[in-house]
């Protein structure tokens, strides 16, 4: 909503200033967006100098000029003038300006081939005088000039931009924002003038709103101006509406623009002489077309509400005007239009058509129903004046009545909402300064809300009034109590941020990626889980709710490696989906190394990332969760993202909860990259079930021994089967089980390997002898025999 | 001078002669071992008679502590020369890279969160979620969100059904009503998260995180809001003084509503927040609606209360000067080794929030 300090005068009797205005309304809710100074129809138009004269490649008498408009960079414009030559100042129109003498509106065009950014000017094209032989050539005064408007800008006036939000539709009308200063004690409202134009003939127009389902019209006002003399605007209307950032057309469009601003009231002109018969608000018919007053066709849906006539549309209700009935220069005989629509309805029909205009704007926030007869009024004396014209009288067809709603108040919730004491004659004020009617009845008020206020609905609608008007600023600010009466995250959130901390600490950059990615990709991580589609994805490759954080984490590590980062490893801790519904969502930390693998560098060749570093990172983030080894085992089968020999997944010790997977991608993929993926959920379900408690601690200080057993075994005996046999046979005595050498080759079977491994043994009691050590050494032996199938190698 | 004598003078003179540690060893051998010079001394003693014998020993057993003596200081001389010369031998150039090491790096968005949570957690606040998945209900019915709102467009929201019944959260006040409904009062929760919107341009992107606040009890009002909202910026912003501007708005879930302005001026380049003489807006709030209530089963006539959002990422940009939203999101290497945050730096209340 745009409007000048002079426009508010005409509503608001005030002696405050403009500065003072624009913090007064950003104070009381009308968000001050922009103060821009004035800008009038001349004001485009710029001091320019002609860098250099080229000849136009395709045209003889065409010259493709160099032209400093101020800028950094010269512009391209195409030039017939005879007289441009290097070094001329001249006046320049950018794309976008309205040339004066005909009206026509610049656009960036191609001529003969070349691009040409906008147009030279000749005097007569400016109307500055009848000469049109060739460009202004303007003297050395205008050295220093350029870059500037030719006309100048008028200074100290300036355009103030509201952002309102879309509950104050009446502070879409000048008036309405003069109402809400004036309630702030920032001037008086001025009274509207009754109307003192004599309607003497006779409406002789037959106007009737159809009962059709979900009429969206309940008022049509109208009014027969026969007689008129339409023109250009006077300077003062001209001015208004270019302030409002529109081009001036014509007194009568221009006229019912100035009212809609002025009052929140859109009105529309029809050319009475175009109208068939009679005018019929109705509901339209799947497939009617009409051509509307932005020169587009639009084919209608059933049931929009439009303004027909015998021959067909005449435009939509409250949105746009139609072409076939739309007011011209010469246009003597109108018929004006001033009504109410539903704005449910118009806003539907507007979004189904993508159809903008500031008349549906108003209409889908909410038109004041009352202000029918007023809005033609105003417009009816402006026609006159600067039209003349005859008048008839107005013809109000109304279908519904709109009552006033009233509201029981209790002025005391004011005091305890903003916790500031308000007393109950300021309150009075504040509202009906604001338009409201009270009455005070016990302790109660009862509040009549005015028909421009759509949006007040309850006693609290008027405490945010009050305290609008009031000042934030009032608000007495109470410091908060430091008192904590619950643990500020749960055991889940601690186990989020302790993870995401863990993984870090590993050496790995955390990212925060999209929550959906490209199905395409996704579809290589689902699994069995079903693609969770967006209806309206912001792109193609972003379609799709993430199964997996893979897609997203692999798509950015190559991206990287595009900019030359060889070494990478990056995580990320978030949500990946299982479904649509509301919940079908677990958290995953998922972390994916990558390492460059450079030929000649002797140093890095010894430590090549494989997949028991991978492990490592993943099973030490576990250890610091609290999940230790004893707690899980690892298992084979992974998902088919993985290669399928190189990874594995860490499953509870109980078998029923997978807490993570672990290993090579598949080469399909990507090569040569690791990854690691935690099921949080899982881990703290897991956790939260086998909750131990920490015992006091105890050791052994009697004497502890290793012995080194190494085992024939076959080819895909897993070394945690060794171990796990070796550690049940006595949990008291055998300490600690590591695997120091894995070997085939040589001396060895081909479809067997061998695993020596080192048990440390241990008693809580005593100093274990010779012979007891044998015996547990000959145990160990007979046992991993037996069930493992494997041989002690002599 | 007897022959015992004259061979104790031998050995003394070869210990003090040598500088070899081999040497040293074989004179000790000769020396000290089973049959070597001492003990064959005193194997003579059982011939001699008892008044000399006496006497012998007595020199035997001085003449072993002498050559004992000798023989450590002799050792530890040599074995010092050796290891002095290995020493020597082993300078390596230092100067090469050390083992290759990694530092990981925490998200900005979740350092301010923590950063965040550490703040409400002083006054009680703890932290609630919600999921990215949500129903039109919680979404925008339950938070009064009139059918019609231009919100719900499919220009605005990204739904996941044909229907529009199913969506990505387009903010974090669902959490509000999940918590609600699930609880009794009074409320004190925080809940960040991650929030969608289909927008995607220089200043947003089509997803962004949010905090959602909400304090509902029994005599609630606008002063403690404006004070717990006074207070967690001034800690978040880690200044003793803010400039600080309530403006009214309009918000479907909250009356009266109000937006938050901060001042902040620019100097060399960089933005100054508390001070200044401009305005920049930082955040939405105001009294949780009564139909909002209504809809969550609280009893708005005994209780009220406030509620507030935030946009994370944008507190992030202004606290750590980062200057394009879409970055966060880019994953770009160098980015995240420049912004992103030590994991050992974890935003504590004794400590402070940031190192």
């Amino acid at each position: 909503m745009k409007f000048t300090k002079d426009w508010l005068d005409i509503h608001l009797k005030t002696n405050k200033s403009e500065s003072q205005i624009i913090q007064k309304l950003n104070s009381i809710g009308l968000e001050v967006e922009k103060v821009e100074p004035v800008k009038n129809e001349l004001s485009d138009f710029i001091v320019a100098k002609i860098i250099k004269v080229n000849k136009h490649p395709n045209a003889d008498r065409l010259k493709l000029c160099d032209v400093d408009i101020g800028k950094k960079d010269t512009l391209k414009v195409v030039c017939g003038a005879p007289n441009a030559r290097d070094g001329l100042l001249t006046i320049y129109a950018p794309p976008g300006s309205v040339i004066p003498k005909n009206g026509m509106k610049l656009e960036v065009s191609k001529i003969r081939g070349e691009t040409s950014y906008g147009m030279l000017c000749s005097e007569s094209e400016l109307k500055l005088s009848n000469e049109s032989e060739g460009i202004i050539d303007l003297n050395d005064k205008y050295k220093t000039k350029i870059g500037k408007s030719f006309f100048g800008e008028k200074k100290g006036k300036n355009v103030i931009e509201l952002s309102i939000t879309p509950n104050r539709p009446d502070c879409l009308g000048v008036r309405g924002i003069a109402r809400d200063l004036s309630a702030s004690n920032f001037g008086k409202l001025k009274e509207q003038r009754k109307s003192k134009v004599k309607k003497n003939i006779k409406h002789n127009l037959k106007i009737k709103i159809e009962k059709n389902k979900n009429q969206a019209c309940s008022i049509f006002g109208s009014c027969i101006i026969k007689n008129i003399k339409n023109t250009e605007s006077p300077g003062w209307l001209k001015n208004r509406i270019l302030a409002l950032g529109l081009r001036p057309i014509s007194a009568v469009v221009d006229i019912t623009n100035y009212v809609m601003f002025d009052l929140n009231r859109p009105l529309h002109a029809y050319d009475l002489d175009k109208i068939k018969n009679k005018i019929t608000v109705r509901n339209s018919k799947k497939g009617e077309s009409f051509k509307a007053l932005d020169n587009k066709n639009y084919t209608l849906d059933k049931d929009m509400c439009v303004i027909a006539d015998d021959e067909g549309v005449l435009g939509l209700g409250g949105i746009i005007g139609g072409e076939r009935s739309g007011t011209e220069i010469h246009t003597k005989n109108i018929l004006l239009e001033s009504a109410y629509f539903d704005p449910t309805i118009i806003r539907k029909t507007a979004k189904k058509l993508d159809l903008n205009s500031d008349a549906k704007f108003r209409f889908e926030r909410g038109v004041d129903p009352q202000s029918v007869t007023a809005g033609l009024d105003s417009a009816l004396e402006l026609i006159l004046e600067i039209c003349g014209g005859e008048v008839s009288k107005l013809d109000v067809q109304q279908t519904k009545k709109f009552k006033d709603l009233e509201i029981k108040f209790d002025p005391k919730m004011v005091t305890n909402t903003v916790g500031t004491n308000i007393n109950t004659n300021e309150i009075k004020k504040i509202l009906s300064n604001l338009g409201f009617t009270i009455k005070s009845k016990g302790k109660f008020l009862n509040v009549k809300v005015p028909s421009w206020r759509p949006d007040i609905f309850g006693e609290i609608d008027l405490v945010e009034e009050v305290i609008r008007i009031i000042g934030f600023e009032k608000i007495k600010s109470i410091e908060p109590v430091k008192k904590r009466t619950k643990p500020t995250l749960n055991f889940f959130q601690k186990h989020f941020h302790l993870a995401q901390r863990s993984v870090a600490s590993k050496g790995y950059l955390e990212t925060i990626t999209w929550s959906f990615t490209d199905e395409k990709i996704n579809n290589k991580f689902k699994e069995k889980l079903e693609s969770v589609k967006i209806v309206n994805p912001i792109s193609s490759d972003l379609n799709v709710l993430r199964n997996s954080l893979y897609p997203n984490l692999i798509f950015y590590l190559e991206k990287n490696l595009n900019r030359g980062f060889g070494d990478q490893a990056l995580f990320e801790i978030g949500p990946t989906f299982t479904g649509k519904k509301p919940g079908q969502q677990i958290t995953v930390v998922c972390g994916i190394k990558k390492q460059f693998i450079d030929e000649d560098d002797n140093l890095k060749k010894n430590d090549l990332v494989d997949v028991f570093h991978i492990k490592k990172d993943l099973v030490q983030s576990l250890t610091e969760l609290e999940i230790n080894k004893e707690d899980f085992r690892v298992e084979e089968n992974t998902p088919s993202y993985y290669h399928p020999g190189v990874s594995g997944s860490i499953v509870s010790k109980d078998g029923n909860l997978v807490l993570g997977y672990f290993g090579a991608l598949h080469p399909k993929i990507i090569s040569n990259t690791f990854g690691f993926e935690i099921f949080l959920e899982n881990l703290v379900e897991y956790k939260a079930k086998n909750k131990k408690t920490k015992e006091s601690l105890t050791f052994s200080d009697y004497q502890k021994s290793d012995r080194d057993f190494a085992f024939l075994v076959n080819k895909d005996t897993r070394a945690q089967d060794l171990t796990e046999v070796i550690q049940n046979i006595d949990k008291n005595l055998i300490k600690e089980i590591k695997i120091f050498d894995v070997y085939q080759g040589e001396n060895i079977p081909s479809d067997k390997k061998s695993i020596a491994l080192k048990v440390t043994i241990q008693s809580d009691h005593k100093t274990l002898n010779e012979s007891d050590l044998t015996n547990i050494s000959k145990k160990i032996v007979s046992t991993v025999e037996e069930k493992t199938g494997a041989k002690l190698r002599s | 001078m007897s022959d015992f004598e004259k061979k104790f003078l031998e050995f003394k003179n070869k210990l003090n002669g040598t500088q070899d540690s081999k040497e040293i060893e074989s004179i000790k051998t000769d020396i000290f071992s089973k049959n070597g010079f001492i003990n064959s001394q005193f194997k003579k003693l059982g011939s001699l008679p008892e008044d000399e014998k006496k006497i012998f020993a007595s020199s035997i057993n001085k003449a072993k502590q002498e050559l004992l003596e000798i023989f450590r200081a002799k050792a530890t001389e040599v074995s010092d020369k050796d290891l002095n010369e290995k020493i020597k031998k082993e300078k390596i150039d230092v100067t090469l890279p050390e083992k290759e090491f990694k530092i990981g790096k925490i998200h900005p968005v979740s350092q301010v969160i923590d950063e965040i949570s550490c703040i409400f957690s002083e006054i009680g606040f703890s932290v609630e979620e919600g999921p990215d998945v949500e129903n039109d209900y919680n979404n925008f019915t339950a938070l009064n969100t009139p059918e019609d709102h231009p919100a719900k467009d499919m220009h605005d929201t990204f739904y996941l059904d044909e229907n529009m019944k199913t969506l990505l959260r387009t903010h974090t006040s669902p959490v509000q009503v999940r918590t609600m409904l699930k609880g009794k009062p009074p409320f004190k929760i925080i809940a960040p998260g991650r929030t969608y919107r289909s927008d995607s341009d220089q200043t947003h992107t089509p997803m962004f995180h949010q905090l959602e606040g909400l304090h509902i009890d029994k005599n609630i009002n606008m002063g403690h809001l404006k004070g717990c909202l006074n207070y967690f910026i001034k800690e978040f912003f880690e200044v003793d003084k803010i400039k600080m501007r309530f403006r009214p708005s309009h918000f479907p879930f909250t009356e009266p509503s109000a937006e938050v302005d901060i001042g902040y001026r620019i100097e060399n380049n960089k933005i100054i927040i508390g001070e200044g003489n401009k305005w920049l807006e930082i955040l939405g709030c105001g009294m949780v609606h009564p139909n909002v209530l209504k809809n969550c089963k609280v009893d708005s006539k005994v209780y009220q209360g406030f509620a507030f959002g935030i946009g994370i990422d944008r507190l992030a940009m202004l606290k750590y000067g980062i200057n394009d939203l879409r970055s966060f999101f880019e994953c770009d290497y160098r980015w995240l080794n420049y912004y992103g945050f030590d994991p050992l730096d974890v935003p504590t209340n004794y400590r402070g929030l940031s190192k």
